[in-house]
């Protein structure tokens, strides 16, 4: 036992290194990127040789995880929401393999969009994959969910997702821990055939995976993590989902909840709890972070009956994160507004640092693409996408990770000239290099800038699993060595930088540019002997 | 007790430093805590707020309902305006005045401080000035959290030694100018609130 005072991901790290896990498997993504740096600098982590290396994708962490559990060790896999869509296939298809050694996955989800380019809710690949999902609504559970869920998953035999929001990723407060749990030693599946997909195979284990449910749906209902907690007043019940619980407990501070409310944070759904709750109470309001997904199936079982209020019916807005101030409105609470901030205020968005080479990069990439004319740059994920925004305004997309070279290709195909594609050197190890082999074995009209700055720079300055390989694999996947250029980006060399443009987009075929200069911030934390951004 | 401190400034500008400090406080007075911050995209120059709650009872929300904010702590000018609907009835502003142009459309900073002077309960500092003739113009965040301390319900001992905690590993030098900045952002504040 000991207190702590952590950020939600700091108490997931500390929860996973105490539940006993013998790997940690993930890519940089804001809200997850700290659960993962907090395991590789903690000392018990480090003396465990806890493995807790970057991964380059999140398709490649969570296949390691999954290969890790089939050693029996266990293990987590972190990665932030959209990152899910990238190792959904080993994901939904985990559930049917099954684990071995316990396996949870962390998903930090990030409604209202922070630092994403969409809020999907995650619990819904949950449903979806028909795995337990565990929904902490402050720190400490978080830490507790992560320390115990390798044993339901291990009990269940099936992956455990643990839902985050960036609210509860990122907010600090007390955290006890508990006992350390030992590493399980290395063991062998009992099924020499468990994880061995093929469709006679798959289609039994499917099945063993649906009589499941029925077991999944007791364990939520006898849950510690679900409270039902009674009311004298049953005109209204609530049902809170995780972090929502504290924004209804904020609007009861000095007193106590006249309604019954079902502390939710297991899943799939209590069904006792629910049947009770539709029994007793006239109407329903449902908190939930994220999409309507409790809503939805409420509104499915009870259609007929019972009132369903939530962000459907527009008792709660359809989208973005919830605060207390929605659910005080939900209820009907009168709440002092504030004074309202002046006109005069303007919006502030980020911006690239100053001093950092994309800027060189996109101010020599304008003076040649100006001569086009706008709408002939495809962009990617990272720092080099606040290239869209003024003064630079060079980039046309952003999609999902790695779709600028496809993009290109795609809109090359169809015609366009110039067809540009702008990417950084950790997002073209993570997603680039399918998309350029695509391209150089069709000999598509397209040039890419591999934007290098040796580093995973907007999520704080992590390991490019590309760092010195960009060259290489380049070369590898078969674009022609003259026409694979690197380059300084700096004002001194603008000139040549210039001319290189130039000349590569006058080059019918593949090719790559390089500027490459470390990222500013990185270099900066080198000089001072700091590893990383404090916080980020 | 319970303070709700609403903490805002530019990313980059080290508004943690002044969480850091105050939460260290916090802890030495066996205090409950919740600080939700802002990570990621908007540390790259834009917008970032903290939202900071102490009390001697245990916190349900990370984030303070509006209106209800006992501070607003902000080391920029124009974004201590941004936030005031979380601003209670009762609530004090305490800003830095020096601005952080990062932004080609920045209000004229005269109408700035127009808006702030029109608030009942303010403080208005210029810890870049005050920094600079402490010794070091990084020590401003430790000036402003001094202009906040007097409506902060923690014992000013406890945030010197949390200031004094948390730059430690720094030497006895760094730690006495913050502390020089910590005391004379209070007496400001005091002749000033």
């Amino acid at each position: 036992m000991q207190k702590h005072l952590f950020l939600g991901v700091e108490a997931i790290g500390q929860g996973a290194i105490d539940g006993g896990i013998s790997g940690v498997y993930a890519y940089p993504g804001t809200p997850s990127t700290e659960i993962t740096e907090f395991i590789q600098d903690n000392p018990l982590a480090i003396e465990r040789d806890i493995h807790r290396k970057w991964a380059a994708n999140e398709k490649t962490a969570y296949e390691s995880a999954l290969g890790m559990s089939y050693a029996g060790k266990r293990t987590m896999a972190c990665m932030k929401h959209v990152g899910l869509n990238v190792a959904a296939d080993a994901f939904i298809n985990s559930a049917i393999t099954g684990v071995n050694g316990g396996l949870v996955l962390t998903v930090a989800d990030d409604p209202s969009m922070h630092s994403s380019q969409n809020e999907q809710d995650s619990r819904f690949y949950g449903d979806f994959s028909m795995i337990p999902v565990l929904e902490p609504s402050n720190q400490q559970e978080a830490y507790d969910m992560a320390r115990e869920g390798f044993e339901l998953s291990e009990k269940t035999g099936l992956p455990v997702m643990l839902r985050i929001t960036t609210r509860l990723a990122h907010s600090r407060a007390g955290v006890t821990s508990k006992e350390v749990l030992a590493e399980n030693d290395m063991s062998m599946p009992e099924d020499a055939r468990q994880f061995v997909l093929l469709p006679a195979i798959a289609r039994r284990r499917y099945k063993g995976l649906l009589e499941k449910q029925a077991s999944l749906v007791e364990l939520s209902e006898n849950s510690i993590h679900n409270k039902y907690i009674e009311g004298e007043d049953k005109s209204l019940g609530i049902i809170c989902c995780g972090i929502s619980y504290n924004y209804l407990q904020e609007n009861y501070a000095n007193e106590k909840c006249p309604y019954p409310v079902l502390k939710l944070s297991q899943y799939p759904l209590p069904e006792k709890q629910l049947k009770k709750m539709e029994e007793e109470c006239d109407e329903i309001l449902i908190l939930e972070e994220g999409y309507p997904l409790v809503e939805e199936k409420l509104k499915g079982y009870y259609a007929n009956g019972t009132t369903i209020k939530g962000r459907l019916d527009g008792t709660l807005p359809r989208d973005g994160e919830l605060n207390p101030d929605h659910v005080a409105k939900a209820l009907g609470k009168e709440i002092y507004q504030g004074i309202q901030p002046p006109a005069m205020i303007v919006n502030r968005p980020p911006a690239l640092c100053q001093g950092c080479g994309h800027q060189d990069a996109y101010t020599a990439m304008n003076e040649v693409l100006d001569e086009y004319g706008k709408g002939h740059v495809f962009s990617d994920i990272g720092c080099y996408t606040l290239g869209a925004l003024p003064p630079y305004e060079t980039i046309n997309s952003c999609v999902d990770m790695g779709a600028s070279i496809t993009m290109a290709k795609g809109a090359a195909d169809a015609g366009l000239f110039p067809a540009v594609a702008v990417i950084g050197d950790s997002t073209f190890a993570h997603s680039g290099i399918t998309g350029l082999l695509d391209a150089v074995n069709e000999k598509t009209n397209i040039t890419v800038v591999i934007s290098d700055n040796e580093s995973v720079s907007m999520t704080g300055g992590q390991d490019s699993s590309a760092f010195e390989k960009i060259e290489s694999i380049c070369e590898g996947v078969g674009v022609d060595p003259a026409h694979i250029r690197v380059i300084v980006p700096l004002k001194k060399n603008h000139e040549e930088m210039v001319k290189m443009f130039r000349e590569e987009l006058a080059h019918e075929g593949v090719s790559v540019i390089v500027p490459r200069r470390e990222c500013v911030q990185r270099a900066s934390r080198r000089k001072r002997n700091i590893s990383r951004h404090a916080n980020h | 007790m319970k303070t709700d401190i609403i903490l805002a400034g530019v990313g980059g500008q080290g508004i943690l430093s002044i969480a850091a400090a105050l939460g260290t406080a916090a802890l030495a007075e066996n205090l409950h805590l919740k600080q939700a911050e802002t990570h990621g995209m908007s540390q790259r120059g834009g917008a970032v707020v903290s939202h900071m709650r102490i009390c001697d009872r245990e916190i349900a929300s990370d984030l303070i309902p509006i209106g209800t904010a006992d501070l607003i702590l902000s080391v920029e000018p124009m974004e201590s305006l941004r936030y005031l609907p979380f601003l209670s009835e009762k609530g004090y502003l305490v800003t830095n005045t020096t601005p952080f142009v990062n932004i080609p459309n920045y209000p004229e900073i005269e109408s700035v401080m127009a808006e702030i002077e029109k608030l009942p309960r303010f403080v208005a500092i210029d810890a870049d000035k005050i920094a600079k003739e402490v010794g070091n113009a990084r020590a401003s965040n430790m000036v402003m959290l001094g202009a906040a301390s007097p409506f902060i319900d923690i014992g000013f001992h406890k945030i010197e030694a949390g200031i004094r905690e948390i730059f430690e590993r720094k030497g006895e030098k760094i730690v006495e100018m913050n502390l020089k900045a910590l005391q004379t952002g209070r007496e400001f504040a005091e002749k000033n609130k």
